[in-house]
């Protein structure tokens, strides 16, 4: 097993937070992995992403060019991913806020209105990128439940631990639509 | 027969190199002597800079740390990180604290770093031969500024400690000199109270000695101290410029 | 030992504090800056001090002061910032005062960008500053060998009394992978019996090799120069990777190493016998990893992120006995497996 992830979005829709979730959970499973952010000013400049590579092998190169799995959460990231995804590959789209197509039929396009189903649910957009990954681990069969709630325990409940239980309702929403 | 004067302690046997009439001797020798009477010699670490002083590492008694032009205040902030048990002092010249080193310093002012730093100035470079200095007075000439420092082109002289006095961190900033044995003993006493405000852990001390150099100056010893009087004492403002209670 | 998923700036940060640094001087610049940010937090739990330097002069002035005193210290920057290091690295050289350099490298020349870079090779490896010296130079590819290489850097930099530098890149400084911390090693160090402390009961000792006198100018030299050719043989570390039966091999560090080793496999899988050579020093730069193949080779190929720095040390080893070929990728873009194969066989006529 090895996915190739590129998780995209603006500032403060926590696109890094899945991204390291999902990396401590694959750790937790014993899978090797690597993180890496988009860094320096770019992030000032209002869009954030991250690559995540989850593997049964040794990872030699830790950047990913043609991801096998993209999550996209506002549309200046479906634009800038939408090509790049590897044929036969998954593109998770942020349906409540990108209204984008492509051409492409060679990669699946699954949507999920993230920042509605946070709305409706835990009455804070906040929560979008956590619904996404659930629904991610729902669809693609990554890593199992036990590990991400393992993960959230140990990542979120160091510094917040009075989120734990919203985040894992969040992945439990995100699996459910 | 009573011994009314002995070499300070502080002092290695070795002979001083500097040219006759400069007055690195003399404060090399009060430095040491303060020093032997503050009981720092086994305890003081000495950063010697770039320039006429730069041998001044193997003339105190002291343990000595050789710094990179410029840098001995940033030298002397490591030393005294790692062992704020001791006593650390900076021994440098107008070109290494106020030209190349002047981030440093002011830096280290600011930060009221428990250090003690001597600035020797001479206004003039003097390990290279001579050229203009930060503290190069107007009209003076230099082997850069050879028709005399002209301020249109070449800047002014920096007060370096009353520039400091103003900077919030320092803790004692005096401008003495050397030039009658009045002056001496002031000067030395400056030294010591700069040390004994590092010992008491107020922060940033800086003692800035008016010095002599007849070689590059071109004078007699006796005409360069009679210049340093008429120029340098009234150009720089000279006392306690700031005492941090 | 639990995993802990770090970025290799943190990993770094948090080796050098269980190695017993006690000291970090520093100046903020992308893409390292999450070491002095994690020396601020941290080392304040130990007992150590950290301090933000105005410039990266004073902060490698500092480290040379602070390692006079004779305890442990580290400061970390970024090219531009190693650039104006170089000075410190010279003088640090010279009086042979141990402590850990860390250059997370970016893009250059001038400003560049914050990507990923290898192009201060030459700059860490061939001296960098003014004199004949050379840092022992380390180069982690991996977040675990960023941790294990920071520790061994203290070790070295005390057993041979000489700044050791930890070169890695943007990529390596901002990547996140699991890693565990092994025990602090416990190896048998000389007494820093050279360091400033105050002379008390004892003779003075003066930190410093300023002399006007050439004869012992020269001597002074001669005993660098001789501590050199003592640390080539015995500090050399790599990786060999599939070299046993190879016909080609890459050579490449860091970053530009893990991605060769999955070239390698790549090129494995169309039949072509090619191994990877991955330099762990890059000064000393490791001869004895090409002993023994250099008669059962056909080529080498350093893939670098550069326009090709190492390749010189690399054909220095080969000495002409077969083509040395060079494929890299500048300005912070690096290759993807494919393309380091696609240029192999290129340039090998393999296609």
């Amino acid at each position: 097993m090895e996915e190739k992830m590129v998780f995209a979005g603006f500032g403060g829709q926590g696109v890094l937070f899945m991204g390291k979730l999902l990396a401590h959970a694959g750790m937790l499973a014993g899978k090797n992995v690597t993180w890496i952010p988009s860094y320096g000013p770019e992030m000032r400049g209002g869009t954030a992403n991250c690559s995540v590579i989850i593997s049964d092998n040794r990872i030699g190169s830790p950047t990913v060019d043609e991801p096998t799995i993209a999550v996209v959460m506002n549309g200046a990231s479906f634009d800038k991913f939408v090509d790049k995804v590897k044929p036969d590959g998954d593109l998770f789209v942020n349906s409540s806020i990108v209204d984008r197509t492509t051409d492409r039929n060679d990669i699946n396009i699954i949507k999920i209105n993230a920042n509605d189903l946070a709305y409706d649910n835990f009455q804070t957009s906040k929560l979008a990128n956590v619904i996404v990954l659930g629904h991610l681990l729902a669809k693609k069969n990554i890593l199992n439940k036990e590990i991400i709630f393992k993960a959230i325990d140990e990542m979120v409940g160091e510094k917040r631990p009075e989120m734990v239980e919203i985040n894992k309702r969040a992945i439990e929403l995100g699996m459910s639509v | 027969m009573k011994k009314v004067f002995g070499r300070t302690k502080g002092l290695t046997e070795r002979a001083f190199h500097y040219c006759p009439g400069c007055t690195h001797g003399i404060i090399h020798r009060i430095l040491a002597e303060a020093l032997e009477e503050l009981d720092l010699i086994e305890n003081a670490i000495g950063v010697a800079p770039v320039g006429c002083a730069g041998f001044c590492e193997v003339y105190f008694s002291c343990d000595m740390i050789g710094a990179a032009h410029g840098r001995a205040i940033a030298v002397g902030t490591g030393a005294k990180r790692a062992r704020p048990e001791n006593t650390v002092f900076t021994y440098q010249g107008d070109g290494d604290a106020g030209a190349i080193g002047l981030a440093e310093t002011i830096s280290a002012a600011a930060r009221g770093e428990n250090i003690t730093s001597i600035f020797v100035n001479n206004s003039i470079y003097g390990m290279t031969g001579g050229q203009m200095a930060p503290t190069t007075l107007p009209g003076q000439k230099t082997s850069t500024s050879p028709f005399g420092r002209d301020p249109e082109v070449a800047g002014h002289p920096i007060d370096l400690p009353l520039l400091l006095s103003h900077v919030e961190g320092s803790a004692y900033i005096a401008s003495v000199s050397v030039d009658t044995p009045k002056n001496v003993l002031a000067a030395k006493k400056a030294l010591k109270k700069g040390f004994q405000t590092q010992m008491e852990g107020k922060g940033f001390s800086f003692i800035s000695i008016l010095s002599t150099c007849p070689t590059n100056w071109g004078m007699s010893p006796a005409k360069a101290i009679k210049w340093l009087q008429d120029n340098m004492q009234t150009h720089f403002t000279m006392g306690e410029l700031k005492v941090k209670e | 030992m639990t995993k802990m998923l770090m970025k290799g700036n943190e990993a770094i940060a948090e080796a050098a504090i269980r190695s017993g640094c006690k000291l970090f001087f520093g100046y903020p610049i992308t893409p390292s800056t999450e070491i002095p940010e994690y020396m601020s937090k941290k080392l304040k739990e130990v007992g150590g001090t950290f301090l933000q330097a105005e410039s990266e002069v004073a902060a490698i002035n500092m480290v040379y002061g602070a390692s006079a005193t004779g305890v442990r210290v580290m400061t970390a920057s970024s090219s531009p910032g190693y650039s104006l290091k170089q000075e410190g690295l010279s003088y640090l050289a010279a009086v042979e005062l141990p402590a850990v350099i860390v250059d997370i490298m970016r893009a250059g020349p001038g400003l560049g960008g914050l990507g990923p870079t290898q192009a201060d090779y030459f700059q860490i490896t061939k001296g960098g500053g003014h004199g004949d010296y050379h840092p022992i130079v380390l180069a982690p590819a991996t977040v675990q060998e960023m941790v294990d290489l920071t520790m061994e850097a203290f070790d070295l930099a005390d057993e041979y009394r000489t700044p050791v530098v930890i070169a890695a890149d943007g990529i390596l400084g901002q990547m996140m992978e699991p890693v565990e911390f092994p025990k602090g090693s416990s190896k048998d160090l000389p007494h820093k019996d050279w360091a400033a402390t105050g002379a008390k009961g004892r003779e003075k000792v003066n930190v410093s090799n300023y002399c006007l006198t050439n004869e012992i100018g020269e001597r002074n030299c001669l005993h660098l120069q001789k501590k050199h050719e003592y640390i080539k043989p015995r500090v050399q570390r790599w990786k060999s990777y599939k070299t046993e039966d190879a016909e080609f091999i890459i050579v490449a560090f860091g970053t530009s190493g893990r991605i060769s080793e999955t070239a390698v496999d790549l090129a494995r899988k169309e039949g072509i016998k090619l191994g990877l050579i991955r330099p762990i020093t890059l000064w000393p730069f490791p001869e004895k990893a090409f002993e023994g193949i250099l008669d059962q080779v056909k080529g080498f190929m350093s893939v670098e992120l550069s326009t090709g720095q190492m390749i010189e040390d690399v054909r220095l080893v080969v000495n002409g006995k077969v083509p040395v070929k060079f494929f890299g990728k500048q300005g912070g873009m690096t290759p993807a497996p494919e393309e380091i194969v696609t240029s192999f066989k290129a340039q090998f006529g393999l296609e």
